[in-house]
Parts: C-alpha cells; structure tokens; sequence
C-alpha cells in the first residue's frame, strides 16, 4: 500500500480499499442499473434504441453533452496538471472548452435538422450511401477505438489506485456495467446516465471547490497568491510544457476542431425533438462545461497549496491523483471515496456513450445502409445494434487490457486529432458547400484518418517515448496543424476535379431541410 | 405566395445564417489562437503580475473561457429573435 506524508501530516489511504468510496460506488451502479431497467421498458424501436425517441428537452441534453464530454481526463488529468505545472495546465481548461461554440455556430442545427443516428445520414444526405457510409464508419471507429483505449486504460489505473481491486477487474466491472446500461437501455439509459454522471461530477467539483476557497477567504486570488508565494511566481506564467511553439498551435487546432468530430458527442443531437432545442441544449452544455473548467483553475492550484506536488507526484507519477488527495485533505477519507467513486462514475458514463456511437456506426451505418442498402426490418436493425454493442465492449476490455500501463494521455488526443481532421472537414463541407462530390468527402476522410495515424507512429511521443529511438521523422506531438488542412485542402481540390451535376442539383434540398426541418 | 418566392427567401436567410455563424467561428478562432500564440511566442507577458497572485496569463485564460459563453449566448439570441422568426415566415408563407 502506498502511504505519504502529506503537509498536513496525514498518510492518505489511497490505494487501501476505502468503505465509503464502495457504498457511493455501489449506489451509482444500483442507481444506473434502475434507470437501465427503466428504459429497457421504453426501448423498443430503433429510433428509441439510437436517439431516445427523440423526447430529451434542452436542459436534459445540456447535461448529457457535458456528461459525454467531461471524461477523467479533464477531472483527474487538468487538476494534476494544474497542481504539478501550475498555468501550462491552464491551456487546457480553455483549450477543451473552445471546440464547443463551433459546434453551436457550425454543426449542432443542420446536423439534427439533416441526419437520423449518425453524422454519416448527414454527409451522405445528397451523396452516394456506401462509399461515404464506408468511410465515415472508419473515421468513427478510428475515433472511438483510441478514445475508449484512454478511457479503459484510466479506468484500470484509477480503480486499482482508488479501490485497491487488480486492474483486470477494474476493466470488467467497467466492461460489464457499460455492456448492460447500452445493451438494454440503450440512449435512453446512457442519457440518463450522463445526466446522473453530470451532475454528480459538477457538484462534487464545486463543494471541493468551495472548500477550497473556504481557506482563502472565497477569493481565488489569494489561492493563486499562496501558490505564488510558496512555488515562485513562475507557476502563474507559461513554462515547460509547451516550450515548442508549434506543437501549443497543433494541440489546440486538435482540441478546438475536434469537439465537432466526435461521434458520440454529434449523436446527442438527434435525442432531441428538434433544432431548436439542439441550439439551447449546446448553449447549457457549454455554460456547464466552462463553470466546470473554471473550477480546474481552483482545483489545481487548491491540490497544489494544500497538498504540495511532490505529495502528489508521489502517489502517481502523472499527478492524476491530486483532486482525490485534495479531497482527503479537505473532508478525510469520507470526501476522498464521493470523489473516487464520481470519477469511477465518469468513465463509466464516457465509455457507455462512446460504445453506443461505434455500435451505430457498426449498425446503422455499415450493415443496414450499405450491407442491406437500406433495406432492413426494424427488428433486424434492433438486433444487429445489440449484435454491434456486444462486439464493442468485448473489443473495449480487450484493447484495455491490451494497452495496459499505456501513457494514455496521448491518446485522448489522437482521437480528437483523428475527429478533427476524419470527420470535422467532411461533415461542415458537406453542409456548407454545394460544389462538393462524393469522391472528394471520401478522399477527404480516408486521407484525414490515415495521415493522422502515420504522423502519430512517427511522432516523439511514439518514436522516442515509447519505441526509444533516438529522433522522430516528424517533429510535432499532435499532428493536426498538418492534417486539418490536408483533409479540407483534399476534399476541395478532389471535388472540384470531380464535378458532379446531380449532386449539386441535391444541394438544393439540403439546404431547405438544413433550415426547414423534414 | 409563390414557391420562387419562397425559395429566393430561403437562400437569403441560408446567407445570413452562414455569415453569423462564420463571424462567429472566427471571432472564436482569434480569441483562442490569440491566446494560445501568446503562450507560444510571448511568454513573458503572461507572466506579469496585474496584482499579487494575479498574471496576466490566468486573467486571460479565464477570460477565454467568458468569452466562449459571450459568444454562444449572442448566437442563441440572434437565432432565437431573427433566424427563429424568418422561418416562421417561410413556413406559414408555405402554407398559404
């Protein structure tokens, strides 16, 4: 068991199976697993299986979309950050959040108003269905498949450092849980899971917050002070972690163009009755979300203050357990396992979203719109959903357990930079721009996944982190300063090659309906 | 009303949309590249103190994130008031 001497004296009981943290983990699952019950009830069509009969009214959709979206990662990893680098963990609070008002401006209203499940129904609206279909499922699953690696792989670690169970029953009980709230819940359920998730998660955030503050007068300058008078000023400035230029401008082009590429996050859109509603819930999601990171700024530098970051390097190397050490300073082992078994919650959330989006795309898309052209009853479409759910979660502990003692850090960020650079050009260009062909949103995707994956391989997080050699043939960490204007540049030059009068001639329609509705 | 008419009303307002909408986006993108090239390329000025415990850089950090919500809530209500209403128009003017 790993114990440390934190400033206050105390040796925290992370790592020892903690009571408390089991009884409000436990009470999540019941919860969940009541609500899975519930809507089972209620699933019985492909439209309630997919988008939750299209009955989620803005506010719900606000929290769900922040529930998808607030993983572990931004919980654990920024307040780490924060509390381990001081400002450079700041970068991103704001960077995580700025993706949002684009998907607002750009995506959130035409996509409802255009598709049925999945962001394909939009890019293939007016185009032809089985290649665009093809490619869009690849850019999908490229996405999900690195996006859940991150999360099951956080989840093992989390759950072994927080409960005390192996990693491997870590991963199953994920696995398992996931496995039931989507295969007999379906979206019903994994919105209402969000939404519990959410709320769990921005409440336990604020009190930890508040608690916080409590010690500096409720003023965060103070804090902030405090943490410039013990650690030196240069924790309030911008320091090593992006001392290259190019590699903040990349990560951030991934982060802010990639919110509007991720599957499982375009497909809340079509749980709402219609576009209005889809505009305010984005507007809610994004109120909540930025309040969220917000609190990072206080989170970290409280972690920070409170517990000091060699305390919290100590316990985990990537400071991933500063928030959860800050809340056993604050409120003792009780606070400690409410915190621990929100994060839990949260991955669970995350994970049970993202598998749904890759079962729809296995579903829906492939196997009903280009193996069955269209043709299949709704009880071979509910069954091929559950058929492509089960395959994913198996698929999600493998990968899981596969990757295990995996920096995952980096990952989450391949999946934005395969959403933004797949999914992102493809689906405004199909929206926005008349002119555009079949070939050239295909090439566009395809050449958007696959310059991605080549450019990470060759990036230094693999070449030199992983594989160890000396120097990477490509100098940047995220490689989506190069690939987002590969994928737009291909799919404009490939569609002006490819002029194609009929499609043209359907824009006409797209554009009434992107307005109009059906 | 005729359909053309109708149809002619409907570009118009895709126009109008599309230039709030991309005003918008862009106004995001220098907001949040402003900020993230500062980081990159001037990190000094970040880091001065505006007060004891107070940097240029956090001010500016939780400014980006004010500014997002500013930027959502001047959509919604432009769409709510105008965009809302236009296509209240067209539908009825279609129903006539």
């Amino acid at each position: 068991m790993i114990s440390v001497q934190t400033p206050a004296d105390q040796v925290t009981r992370i790592g020892e199976p903690n009571a408390i943290a089991m009884v409000f983990f436990f009470a999540f699952i019941a919860i969940t697993l009541g609500i899975t019950w519930w809507a089972a009830r209620k699933t019985r069509t492909t439209e309630e299986f997919y988008a939750a009969g299209r009955t989620i009214s803005a506010g719900q959709n606000g929290f769900a979309l922040a529930g998808d979206y607030m993983s572990a990662a931004s919980f654990l990893g920024i307040a780490g950050l924060v509390s381990t680098t001081g400002f450079d963990g700041l970068i991103y609070s704001t960077g995580w959040l700025v993706g949002w008002p684009v998907v607002l401006f750009l995506i959130a209203e035409p996509l409802r108003n255009l598709g049925k499940y999945t962001f394909s129904d939009v890019v293939a609206s007016r185009l032809k269905q089985a290649p665009v279909r093809i490619a869009a499922a690849i850019g999908t699953l490229a996405t999900v498949t690195f996006y859940l690696i991150a999360q099951m792989v956080g989840a093992g670690g989390l759950i072994r450092l927080m409960f005390g169970l192996t990693y491997e029953t870590a991963i199953m009980i994920v696995g398992a849980a996931m496995l039931a709230y989507v295969l007999f819940g379906g979206m019903i359920a994994t919105t209402w899971v969000q939404i519990v998730k959410a709320v769990l998660l921005l409440g336990g955030a604020a009190l930890l917050a508040l608690l916080v503050l409590s010690k500096f007068g409720f003023n965060p300058v103070r804090l902030f002070g405090a943490a410039a008078a013990q650690y030196g000023d240069s924790v309030l400035a911008p320091g090593r972690l992006v001392a290259k230029p190019l590699d903040a401008i990349s990560l951030g082009m991934a982060l802010m163009f990639g919110t509007a590429g991720l599957p499982h996050i375009l497909m809340r859109f079509y749980t709402v009755p219609d576009a209005q509603t889809a505009r305010k819930s984005v507007f809610y999601a994004t109120g909540l979300i930025g309040f969220f990171y917000l609190m990072t700024f206080v989170l970290g530098f409280g972690a920070m203050v409170l517990v000091g970051p060699e305390a919290i390097r100590a316990v985990d190397a990537g400071g991933n357990m500063a928030a959860p050490l800050l809340a056993e300073t604050l409120g003792g082992t009780p606070f400690l396992g409410f915190i621990a078994a929100v994060a839990f919650a949260t991955i669970l959330a995350v994970v049970a979203g993202l598998t749904l989006s890759g079962a729809a795309a296995l579903s829906h898309d492939l196997w009903v719109n280009v193996a069955r052209g269209g043709h299949a009853t709704p009880q071979e479409q509910l069954r091929v959903a559950r058929a492509a759910t089960i395959v994913l979660a198996v698929v999600a502990v493998m990968l899981g357990i596969t990757f295990k003692g995996q920096n995952v850090a980096y990952m989450v960020g391949l999946a934005f930079a395969i959403a933004a650079s797949a999914n992102f050009p493809a689906l405004v260009l199909s929206i926005f721009w008349r002119r555009c062909t079949t070939a050239g949103v295909v090439a566009s995707m395809l050449l958007g996944t696959a310059s991605t994956l080549t450019l990470i391989y060759l990036s230094p997080t693999i070449q030199i982190d992983i594989l160890k050699h000396d120097a990477a043939v490509f100098p940047l960490r995220n490689p989506a300063l190069i690939t987002i204007p590969l994928a737009f540049l291909t799919a404009i030059v490939v569609s002006l090659l490819t002029r194609n009068a009929g499609e043209q001639a359907g824009y006409a329609r797209v554009e009434s309906q992107m307005h109009m509705g059906h | 009303m005729a359909f053309a008419g109708s149809e002619a009303a409907l570009q118009d307002l895709a126009r109008r949309r599309w230039r709030v909408a991309i005003s918008l986006t862009i106004a995001m993108i220098a907001i949040y590249f402003g900020f993230i090239l500062l980081v990159a390329f001037n990190k000094p000025f970040l880091g001065r103190l505006i007060s004891p415990g107070l940097s240029v850089g956090v001010l500016l950090g939780a400014l980006v994130i004010v500014a997002s919500w500013i930027l959502t809530w001047i959509y919604v209500r432009w769409a709510n008031n105008h965009y809302d209403k236009a296509l209240h128009a067209l539908r009825s003017g279609l129903h006539e």
